[in-house]
């Protein structure tokens, strides 16, 4: 085998295995914008998941399976904002402690999502999923054609949201406003931004995002649906926000990096190269703590109120 | 003779808290069409009608507890350790390969060695996110989150690799699981017939050990002190970084010690899934038992419970056990409002005015209706 087919294979398979992080990232990069730091996107991950391949698995063989795929990302991304705006009640509300709150929220779908699916469906079961959907003309480019040109529509639109979402951030009202409360809560409440709402609607936002990241996961990439399917991506997702500095660019770039990583692990195990298996599925958790431990200096330029409840009655 | 504000004020928010976690499990039973009330009346009464059932709680209880105290600990120190099912995995390894090393020791001198082990392997996993947060301030929660799922797959190779029983390779079933421990490790039964173990003693002990650490000691004040308020805790010359860093190795290990006792005293040999998501209970128990011993002891006892409750309605209802996951999880999000519902004293304030207000108008109004 080539250098030039090796690599493009690596980068065919980590280029599309990188939109459910990315999109459950972007997700995070709203909420920590906004002050909160929501570990649950775990469990709002699980739950998109479920949703995303529940419609597809009953509407299989019926005259709506044509509807499945769409009903099925309708859904997750439902139940995404659902979820997000029931952590905004519980940390913006009630000012519960963001860390401790998300892990109960990842308990809530992650169990919600396992009793549902070992109800309703029991086994591992296909479907069929979201179809490739090559690009005409562009996709019959040598080398870069397959790579980047014939993935499915959700991927294409994971990646296409990379720029909305940075004209959204740092070029609308709405953006300056999510990223005021999430820096200086008080001085935007004095302004007449309403912290609550906003913060509302950045955990709603991320909340929809993390859904969708899950239907991606069970539509997109795995064509299936497991208990464990989400495996820990959704707290990666959350270092790739400190990774990428909060920044889009920077978690797109985070997100290729890791999931090009994992497909390069796949590729040098099916070429043979023996090492236990248990230690390649180790390695991306293994990087996420390298990574933290040596971005630690990027904290300064995170959100300052990160983690904090504001609350409009207290004296400074 | 009317109930304080306070009182009241308390009592209602709880109300509301408890209903909030029911109503949301509530929910997702009535989407598999059960009967919401039949489901928790098995959950809450069946595992209490004959010994086994009984026995069975205080065998879960016992994981919880030790679990629970180690979360409690870094708790108030500061440290969200949520790694607890990771350094359960180690100290399962530690105990049980430290037990199948020494198999000519007798009991008296080789169980509390096993502990030891057990617990120095889960302070070792902790002690990683203890030094990694101290030092280089990386978020512990995602550390040890990650930690877990590497302690997973590296228990998974320890027992399919090093550590499998020669028996499974030669029979050629390759069931991932260690060799018997020798019977010098086990821990004796309380009642033959039931799995209840002398686990339970070590447990409580424990526990009051742990209210001495935390109340009696200078090393417990520092470190609640530390948890409370880290910047006032280092003006008062309280080395805070030293306090995360011990407060995540006891907490590790507590969770290998729980991990060490479980494989001794239920399983005799490291098998897979031995660890039952007690790493995640065990911080529902805590935060449950309000991160006090004296809490945490009934609170484990609850849970244990309902960990027994939900395999029954998995077998009598077919409502799968995850299920308790779900409950779990709806009362972390409800405890933890509803604590700080309850400090906030400006939410107090607002209520007790417009009690005030209503008592008043009460009386007023009788005043008036007894004398037209």
């Amino acid at each position: 085998m080539s250098i030039l087919t090796f690599v493009s294979n690596v980068l065919s398979i980590g280029i599309p295995f990188s939109v459910a992080l990315l999109l459950a990232a972007l997700g995070e990069m709203f909420n920590q914008r906004a002050g909160i730091f929501n570990l649950g996107c775990e469990g709002i991950m699980a739950m998109g998941a479920f949703l995303g391949f529940i419609p597809a698995y009953f509407l299989q063989n019926s005259p709506l399976a044509g509807y499945a795929n769409l009903l099925g990302v309708l859904a997750a991304g439902g139940a995404g904002i659902l979820l997000g705006l029931l952590f905004a009640l519980a940390t913006v509300t009630f000012k519960a402690p963001q860390g401790i709150a998300g892990i109960g929220l990842q308990m809530l779908g992650w169990g919600t999502a396992g009793t549902l699916f070992r109800h309703f469906v029991g086994g591992v079961t296909g479907i069929p999923g979201l179809p490739s959907l090559p690009i005409p003309g562009l996709s019959k480019i040598p080398v870069l054609g397959p790579m980047l040109f014939s993935m499915n529509a959700m991927a294409y639109l994971a990646f296409l949201f990379v720029p909305v979402s940075y004209y959204l951030l740092f070029k609308t009202p709405w953006g300056l406003k999510i990223r005021a409360v999430g820096t200086y809560p008080r001085a935007a409440d004095t302004m007449g931004i309403n912290v609550t709402k906003t913060r509302y609607q950045a955990l709603a936002m991320g909340g929809l995002l993390a859904g969708l990241a899950g239907a991606y996961l069970s539509l997109g990439q795995a064509k299936m649906f497991a208990d464990d399917i989400v495996a820990g991506r959704g707290f990666i997702a959350v270092a790739l926000v400190y990774f990428g500095r909060w920044h889009p660019a920077w978690i797109l770039g985070g997100s290729l990096l890791f999931s090009i990583a994992q497909s390069f692990q796949l590729a040098i195990q099916v070429m043979g190269i023996k090492f236990p298996y248990e230690f390649a599925v180790m390695l991306p958790y293994v990087l996420v703590i390298v990574v933290l431990a040596l971005t630690r200096s990027s904290a300064v330029r995170g959100p300052a109120e990160l983690g904090k409840a504001y609350d409009r009655e207290k004296r400074i | 003779m009317k109930p304080s504000p306070r009182i009241l004020y308390i009592a209602l928010v709880s109300l509301a808290a408890a209903v909030a976690a029911i109503g949301i499990a509530a929910i997702v039973l009535a989407i598999l069409g059960a009967n919401v009330f039949d489901t928790f009346k098995v959950i809450l009464t069946e595992p209490l009608k004959d010994i086994f059932g009984i026995t069975e709680i205080l065998v879960r209880a016992i994981p919880l507890i030790l679990v629970g105290l180690g979360i409690a600990i870094s708790f108030r120190s500061g440290i969200l350790n949520i790694g607890a099912e990771g350094q359960i995995l180690m100290g399962i390894i530690a105990a049980a390969a430290t037990a199948i090393a020494l198999p000519g020791l007798p009991k008296i001198v080789l169980l509390p060695i096993v502990f030891l082990a057990g617990a120095l392997g889960g302070a070792v996993w902790g002690a990683i996110a203890g030094y990694l947060r101290a030092v280089l301030g990386v978020n512990e929660i995602l550390s040890t989150v990650m930690l877990n799922y590497i302690a997973a797959q590296l228990y998974g190779f320890l027992l399919r690799g090093p550590m499998i029983d020669p028996a499974e390779l030669q029979t050629g079933s390759g069931t991932p699981q260690s060799v018997r421990l020798p019977r010098s490790a086990w821990i004796d039964r309380i009642i033959p017939g039931t799995r209840l173990h002398w686990g339970i003693a070590v447990a409580l002990v424990l526990a009051v050990l742990v209210y001495i650490l935390l109340w009696r000691t200078t090393w417990g004040f520092k470190m609640r002190a530390a948890g409370a308020g880290a910047k006032a805790a280092r003006y008062g010359g309280i080395k805070v970084e030293q306090c995360l860093l011990m407060a995540m190795v006891l907490a590790g290990a507590f969770a290998g010690l729980a991990g060490a006792v479980e494989v001794t005293g239920v399983h005799r040999r490291a098998i897979e899934g031995i660890s039952s998501g007690y790493g995640f209970s065990g911080i529902v128990v805590a935060l449950f038992g309000g991160l006090h011993p004296a809490g945490i002891v009934p609170s484990a006892f609850f849970f244990g419970l309902l960990l027994i409750g939900a395999d029954m309605t998995q077998r009598m209802m077919s409502i799968p056990a995850n299920m308790v996951l779900v409950l779990q999880g709806a009362v972390i999000l409800s405890i933890i409002s509803a604590k700080m519902v309850i400090n906030d004293p400006y939410a107090f304030d607002k209520f007790s005015r417009a009690l005030s207000r209503r008592r008043k108008k009460d009386e007023s109004g009788k005043t008036t209706g007894e004398t037209a």
